[in-house]
């Protein structure tokens, strides 16, 4: 069993990280100079990452599989960034923004790492704004805030419908900056498809040259991962084509444990699946819930009517539609928070009522929004969305209500990582999405950008100095090391393994069929039975995979399709594992819902048994994972339910 | 609906490229035009071909990462708009299309509709950001900005290099993406300290990329899916003479 030292600073909450700090070990700068890190990924936590090492010193490498490190999935994102500033006067505060955190999460997280969080949010604001961000400002020069879920007060920091865009572009100039002066070396297009461990320590990566299909080695004396989350297992998600499993994954079978890896945030309000081809779906941003109003027809006659094109939306009248959220949450109504709005969207659904060609949508209506404030006011409010809306459906949705679903969006489970961002393995880290650490059960808006750049620009140059100091006298270890050889050569057979199956199915269709299965009985609403049923089902498709898969082309050369035939060999693992940690979890919270656990319809957290995250520990592909436990300790909050009604 | 498509093929850098007939059926409207590739190479697989490599990621528009060349505009024929934002619908049943890479001479071809982009990232790495360490900021609200500058900036800072702007221009100059990050710090108080040294430091870079001059077309504009407007080039102009003739600024 792995020993899951949180390492956890003594003393009050709010002191733990200031000390920390101060008693942390460093590392001189001309010893930083002879020490090498590693970063895999350049999202927010992995530019920032990189660019605050090299500026420290350190000899940085840094590896994308993208064509350039600025277009990392990171880049996607829209609504804002939390921040405990209270510019607004408001009443918030670095406790306040900590205590929201951990109740959006549904009590799941670790208070230590929230708090730090929170504190460190005041300095990103800073940080970014001294790089040039163009932040939302008001007439006066100020920053200007908006609201977001889960708030009560006004802490997000946005610019405009692009934040993630935005906040990245200040993350890669800077990490543009450390590779002009010769501090970053950067290898885009480059996948890491293995970590490599030298006497339980990690030590370096296998990369793969996506460009002609080649393996290198690269020496690291510390390994970082900044790859994202793992959403794609459900093959359609708000995620880009290219996020994956694959280092995480890889880390996971290298001894590093897996935490929570069931919780995952399915976004309320997305544009619907309409056919077989369909990539990948669109996010609506949840800002929309703001004056749109929710609704399908109450009789399933009228919905059915509807999905066979004899009724339209406006042909329904006024009481014979079910504000299903309004009714149901009369206190926060439209804005109750992410998993309670997808699980009554898919209750309707199920119920007969749901709309659109596959009746697997409801309406979002802005019709009362347009009569109370006009359409100029309402078009202004939400800038690019409406049009960006009408480009995918070909509907006005001033005119007609839209049509929304909900859709995998973020994987709060992640790397086990301690206080230190160390995953259980030496000298391996787990930063932003890839991690587990913050976010719980449930993550609320604005707050995924807020963790990857706190791990990134203001964690991680101070926790690895702790470690590395150590490590000052570790000589680059030399490639042909039997670690690096045997690495490299398991991922070459791999790989030729795929490329000799010359089967019938395309990768795509096993994707496909892996992500069906994950969402019908790992999705919204998960069952013992199910999820026993499910476990089979990926385990038969993955021996499918590996004798009837095809993949074209050839191994030493640009080869998309390998590439992905590779990623997708990782999802039919890790699904299993995530089907397994859903099965273990006997209770409902945050994003995790069993239907044996609720309270008419509302999930029923077990607090006495499950206030643990779950650290599986990797045995063998066909084999049980082993099962550590953390417990989470509350010391500063009590307990709750958490309650919208 | 049923096309036909003339698609660019080529192996690597080092062979020769040509366009490959072939016809796709039963396309949805409410396709992307990259699911309709999608489903061309799905085929393709099947057959045991070698599928149409292209690059793509976020599909949302925003990582600019997409680059086709579709029936002579660089993203097609919708306004701003990228080609993963582009749909069939835009077409008309029976249609030809031809399907090309960005062709550019600092934009060297990887393997059929790919190239190598990697110039812009050197493009910044030369001048194109602020020099502030993590850690040394003071507090946001110390600074404020011009609401109109900000908004401004963020106008300008929207680009996301995508290369349709070398790819639509005769001279396949990268103006219109170096006048843009310009722009976007010039504009702010806190590109100050550093802006006659970026403006020459990023056109040298572009320069040494070769890139094309500049010749005020326009073509760069009008296929920008992100709508970065010509007088971004005016500024950068303007930054760059300030810099090389009215200050003692050396790179
Ligand atoms: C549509 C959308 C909107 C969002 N809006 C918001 C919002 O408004 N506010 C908010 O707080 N959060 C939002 N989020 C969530 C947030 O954007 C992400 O959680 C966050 O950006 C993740 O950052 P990251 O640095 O951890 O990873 P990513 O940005 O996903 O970066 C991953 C990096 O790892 C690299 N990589 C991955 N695997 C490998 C490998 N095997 N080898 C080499 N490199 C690899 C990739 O190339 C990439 O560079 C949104 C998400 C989506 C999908
Ligand atoms: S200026 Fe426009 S066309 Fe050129 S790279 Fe930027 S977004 Fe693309
Ligand atoms: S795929 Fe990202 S912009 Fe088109």
């Amino acid at each position: 069993m792995a020993t899951l030292d949180s390492k956890i600073p003594e003393g009050p909450l709010d002191e733990k990280w200031s000390s920390y700090k101060e008693h942390a070990k460093l590392v001189n700068p001309a010893n930083k100079r002879r020490l090498e890190v590693i970063v895999v990924g350049t999202g927010l936590a992995g530019a920032s990452a990189a660019a605050s090492l090299a500026e420290l010193g350190y000899k940085v490498k840094t590896f994308c599989f993208q064509d350039s490190p600025r277009r990392a999935h990171s880049i996607a994102a829209q609504g804002g960034i939390n921040s405990a500033k209270n510019y607004k006067n408001d009443g918030d505060s670095v406790h306040r923004l900590f205590y929201d955190t951990i109740k959006g999460g549904d009590f799941r997280a670790r208070e230590a790492n929230v708090y730090r969080l929170a504190e460190v949010s005041v300095n990103i604001i800073d940080q970014c704004v001294a790089q040039g961000v163009p932040f939302a400002r008001e007439y006066g020069g100020m920053l200007d805030n908006r609201s977001f879920g889960g708030a009560q007060v006004s802490r997000t920091f946005y610019a405009r419908g692009q934040t993630g865009q935005q906040l990245l572009l200040g993350a890669y100039q800077a990490l543009e900056r450390q590779i002009g002066l010769g501090n970053v070396t950067q290898y885009s297009r480059h996948e890491m498809v293995d970590v490599v461990t030298i006497d339980g320590k990690a030590r370096g990566i296998i990369a793969k040259d996506l460009k002609t299909g080649k393996l290198e080695r690269h020496f690291g004396h510390a390994v970082l991962l900044c790859t994202g989350g793992y959403g794609n297992v459900f093959f359609l998600s708000t995620n880009a084509m290219g996020s994956n499993v694959t280092a995480a994954w890889k880390a996971y079978k290298k001894g590093a444990c897996f935490a929570n890896p069931c919780y995952t945030q399915i976004h309320p309000t997305c544009i619907p699946v309409t056919g077989d081809y369909q990539s990948k779906l669109t996010l609506m941003s949840e800002s929309l819930r703001n004056d749109g109003r929710v609704w399908v027809p109450k009789s399933a006659e009228d919905a059915k009517a509807i999905r066979e094109g004899k009724k339209g939306p406006l042909d329904i009248k006024e009481e014979d539609r079910d504000y299903y959220l309004e009714r149901k949450y009369p206190s926060f109504g439209n804005l109750c928070p992410r998993d309670i709005a997808s699980r009554a969207a898919k209750e309707a659904c199920d119920d007969g009522r749901g709309v659109g060609k596959t009746g697997l949508a409801v309406y979002l209506d802005f019709a009362d929004a347009i009569n109370r404030l006009g359409v100029d006011v309402v078009k202004a409010r939400y800038g690019e969305l409406f049009p960006m809306y009408q480009n995918i459906t070909n509907q006005d949705p001033l005119k007609t209500p839209m049509m929304i679903y909900p859709a995998v969006h973020y994987t709060m489970g992640g790397l086990w990582v301690d206080y230190e961002l160390m995953t259980s393995v030496q000298g391996l880290y787990a930063l932003g999405e890839a991690n587990f650490s913050d976010h719980g059960a449930n993550r609320l808006g604005a707050s995924a950008l807020m963790q990857g750049l706190a791990d990134g620009y203001f964690v991680i140059p101070y926790t690895i100095g702790n470690y590395l100091s150590g490590d000052i006298f570790t000589k680059p270890i030399d490639l042909n090391h039997p670690a690096f050889v045997e690495a490299e050569n398991a991922a070459q057979e791999r790989m030729q393994k795929l490329m000799s199956i010359k089967g019938k199915r395309t990768v795509d269709d096993f994707h496909k069929a892996l992500g069906k299965i994950m969402w019908e009985y790992c999705g919204m609403a998960r069952s013992a039975e199910g999820l026993t049923k499910a476990r089979k089902m990926i385990q038969d498709l993955r021996k499918e995979f590996w004798s009837d898969v095809a993949v074209p082309g050839e191994i030493n050369d640009f080869n998309p399709e390998l590439d992905k035939a590779m990623r997708v060999a990782d999802f039919l693992e890790q699904g299993e594992l995530m089907v397994v940690d859903a099965l273990n979890r006997n209770e409902s919270c945050g994003g995790h819902y069993r239907v044996e656990f609720q309270d008419q319809g509302e999930a029923k957290r077990d607090d006495e048994q499950y206030a643990y995250v779950a650290a599986w520990e990797f045995t063998g592909v066909d084999a049980e994972p082993i099962l550590n436990k953390e417990e989470l300790k509350y010391e500063n909050i009590k307990l709750q339910v958490r309650s919208y009604k | 609906m049923k096309f036909n498509l003339k698609v660019w093929r080529q192996k690597n850098a080092n062979t020769a490229g040509k366009l490959v007939d072939y016809t796709i059926d039963q396309i949805n409207e409410d396709m992307s035009f990259l699911e309709m590739v999608d489903v061309l190479n799905d085929n393709l697989v099947r057959k045991g071909e070698d599928p149409i490599a292209f690059d793509h990621d976020c599909r949302e528009g925003i990582c600019g990462m997409c680059s086709m060349y579709i029936s002579g505009r660089a993203h097609g024929p919708q306004h701003g708009a990228t080609t993963c934002q582009l749909y069939m619908r835009k077409f008309k049943d029976g249609d030809t299309i031809y399907v090309e890479p960005w062709r550019a001479r600092a934009f060297p071809i990887v393997k059929d509709l790919v190239v190598d982009r990697g110039a812009f990232d050197r493009i910044i790495a030369a001048g194109g950001f602020v020099s502030a360490n993590t850690g040394q900021a003071q507090d946001a609200n110390n600074l404020p900005v011009n609401k109109d500058d900000a908004e401004k900036a963020m106008d300008a800072a929207a680009c996301i290099g995508c290369g349709a702007c070398v790819a639509a221009c005769k001279n396949a100059s990268a103006m219109l993406f170096v006048s843009a990050k310009v722009s976007h710090l010039a504009l702010l108080p806190q590109g100050e300290p550093e802006r006659n040294r970026r403006a020459l430091a990023m056109v040298a870079q572009m320069d040494a990329e070769g890139f094309g001059n500049c010749t005020n077309t326009g073509a760069c504009e009008a296929e920008c899916p992100k709508e970065i407007k010509l007088v971004n080039i005016a500024r950068l102009n303007r930054e760059y003479a300030n810099a090389a003739f009215a200050s003692e600024t050396q790179i």
